[in-house]
């Protein structure tokens, strides 16, 4: 791994978002209509269900500022690549002095770096909108953040060597691999709220161990031991394969000239 | 004889049951400027991401700096650039921040001041500033070569770098290329479809035919061989297909085919 060549991937990043800043819309604008409409709607619930209402606004609302957490991370890394497609300067990196580890640990760092935009603009507008603060449960809460930033670079590398396969016209795929999981990932209801086959996928994805953690972290105000120790776990599963997956299909690709077919396209 | 710069060894490429490339040889030796001729779809440009490890050879081997290129790529790829009319620099970004994103992937020394050096070399310091979207095909191509040239490589692939330069730029680019070659004593694979280009810069000439070595030599060489008036009067002749033997004084022709 190469330090130099990880600040370059990423100062290019920076170097993007401060030309075009309207890029940095993207990173706010969804989130932001995420929180409004789940944020009013819970709040209307809340209203209305008098006392017995049995969710509380933090629920839903922790769960949209954390799916996008997921979703700004995979992206990130998915993005990254298409940005090198888009310029036609895809080949210009590959024929750099770039490996496939300084490659994916840069894209990691730019899906960080867009969550963090995205998640503190999110933390300050429920604050300042819900008064809802979710820092406010303590530190417990970051393991699970930091998991689902990995369970996303994951998903971004899957999505990434999908797109490196079956060319541009699988772009698409970019943005909508996450919400694949999304009905099975436990975001907005809990594991037993789903069919039994369903669940079995469910219990299979680190980030249903991490949206139900969140709840528990949220209701007892304690760390959720059991799911931070099953999402862990299936997270480093899931990156090993993600990674090994990606590293096979840039064989493929270099075997077949599908790198520089991209570059003509 | 010094050891090759590049060493290209029995090289094959097929994609599908379609041969690109069917088995090509060929050294370039240090300091020398090797000119890879063809027609479109002769296998120039595979063969060259071949060199740059973008396409894994289907059999066949590469050296370069004598060392083999599938086990050594990234230590190889650091002294090595490219420059082909197939790729852009990012049109988002102004030239100057393109040039640091790459001198530092490169980990260029003193890299402002090697920015500045690249920029004056192919005279366009003055756009230092500006949107490489902006600039206009020829600048471009001219951006292209600075990232080309900002690690001062031992090995230069070149692919059409002239194709969309003016007479007048492309006569610079040309003086620039036979510059660094002779000062920095750079190596360069070099494909052109202008054989003015050819002729000029290049020391000796590989003719590629459908993925396969027609001929190799000095552009002199080739033109003899043919027995035609010019390098482009050979290559019109391969390129259409038609008579590939050279003509001989007793009208006898000879294969050139490599056996
Ligand atoms: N990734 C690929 N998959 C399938 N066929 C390919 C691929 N890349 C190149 N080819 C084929 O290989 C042949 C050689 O292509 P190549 O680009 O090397 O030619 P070239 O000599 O550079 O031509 P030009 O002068 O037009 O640039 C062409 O027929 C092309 O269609
Ligand atoms: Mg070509």
């Amino acid at each position: 791994m190469n330090f130099h060549v990880i600040q370059a991937l990423v100062l290019r990043y920076l170097f993007l978002y401060t030309r075009t800043p309207v890029r940095l819309v993207e990173l706010i604008f969804w989130p932001l209509v995420n929180l409004l409409v789940w944020g009013y709607l819970t709040l209307f619930l809340q209203q209305h269900a008098g006392e017995g209402f049995p969710y509380q606004i933090t629920y839903l609302i922790g769960a949209v500022i954390l799916w996008d957490v997921l979703f700004r991370a995979q992206q990130g890394v998915a993005i990254f690549f298409l940005e090198d497609v888009w310029s036609r300067n895809l080949l210009n990196i590959f024929a750099a002095p770039v490996t496939t580890l300084d490659y994916l640990v840069s894209t990691y760092a730019v899906g960080m770096l867009r969550a963090s935009v995205t998640v503190s603009i999110l933390t300050l507008l429920s604050l300042v909108l819900y008064s809802f603060n979710i820092f406010e449960v303590g530190w417990y809460l970051a393991p699970f953040v930091l998991n689902l930033l990995v369970f996303g670079w994951a998903l971004g590398m899957i999505s990434t060597a999908l797109i490196v396969r079956w060319g541009p016209a699988a772009e698409t795929l970019a943005w909508a691999t996450p919400f694949f999981i999304q009905p099975f990932a436990a975001v907005f209801y809990p594991v037993e709220g789903l069919p039994p086959v369903m669940q079995a996928v469910s219990k299979a994805l680190p980030c249903s161990y991490i949206f139900e953690g969140m709840r528990e972290v949220l209701r007892s105000g304690h760390l959720a031991g059991h799911e931070l120790v099953m999402a862990t776990g299936l997270n480093v599963l899931y990156l090993i394969g993600a990674g090994l997956f990606f590293v096979h299909i840039m064989k493929i690709a270099r075997r077949g000239g599908l790198l520089t077919k991209f570059a003509s396209q | 004889m010094p050891e090759p710069i590049l060493r290209v060894t029995d090289l094959v490429k097929r994609f599908g049951d379609f041969t690109a490339v069917g088995g090509v040889s060929f050294d370039i030796a240090p300091g020398e400027i090797l000119g890879l001729l063809g027609a479109n779809g002769a296998g120039k440009t595979t063969a060259i991401n071949m060199v740059l490890g973008l396409i894994t050879p289907t059999s066949g081997s590469i050296s370069v700096f004598g060392q083999d290129l599938a086990q050594h790529r990234t230590a190889i790829l650091r002294r090595m650039n490219f420059c082909s009319t197939y790729t852009n620099l990012p049109g988002n970004l102004l030239v100057w921040q393109n040039l640091t994103v790459f001198g530092r992937l490169y980990g260029v020394p003193d890299l402002p001041r090697r920015i500045d050096e690249v920029l004056d070399l192919l005279e366009i310091a003055h756009l230092k500033k500006r949107v490489a979207g902006h600039l206009s095909a020829g600048e471009s191509t001219r951006l292209n070569l600075c990232k080309a040239l900002l690690n001062r490589p031992r090995l230069l692939l070149l692919d059409e770098p002239t194709a969309s330069l003016d007479p007048d730029i492309a006569d610079k680019v040309r003086k620039v290329v036979r510059r660094v070659c002779q000062e920095d004593g750079v190596t360069m694979l070099y494909t052109s479809h202008n054989m003015r280009d050819v002729e000029e810069v290049c020391d000796r000439v590989v003719f590629l035919h459908k993925g396969r070595i027609l001929h190799q030599g000095t552009p002199e060489q080739i033109v003899a061989h043919f027995q035609e008036k010019t390098l482009e009067d050979v290559f019109i002749r391969v390129a259409r297909g038609g008579d590939l033997e050279p003509r001989t004084a007793d009208g006898s022709v000879t294969p050139t085919f490599p056996s």
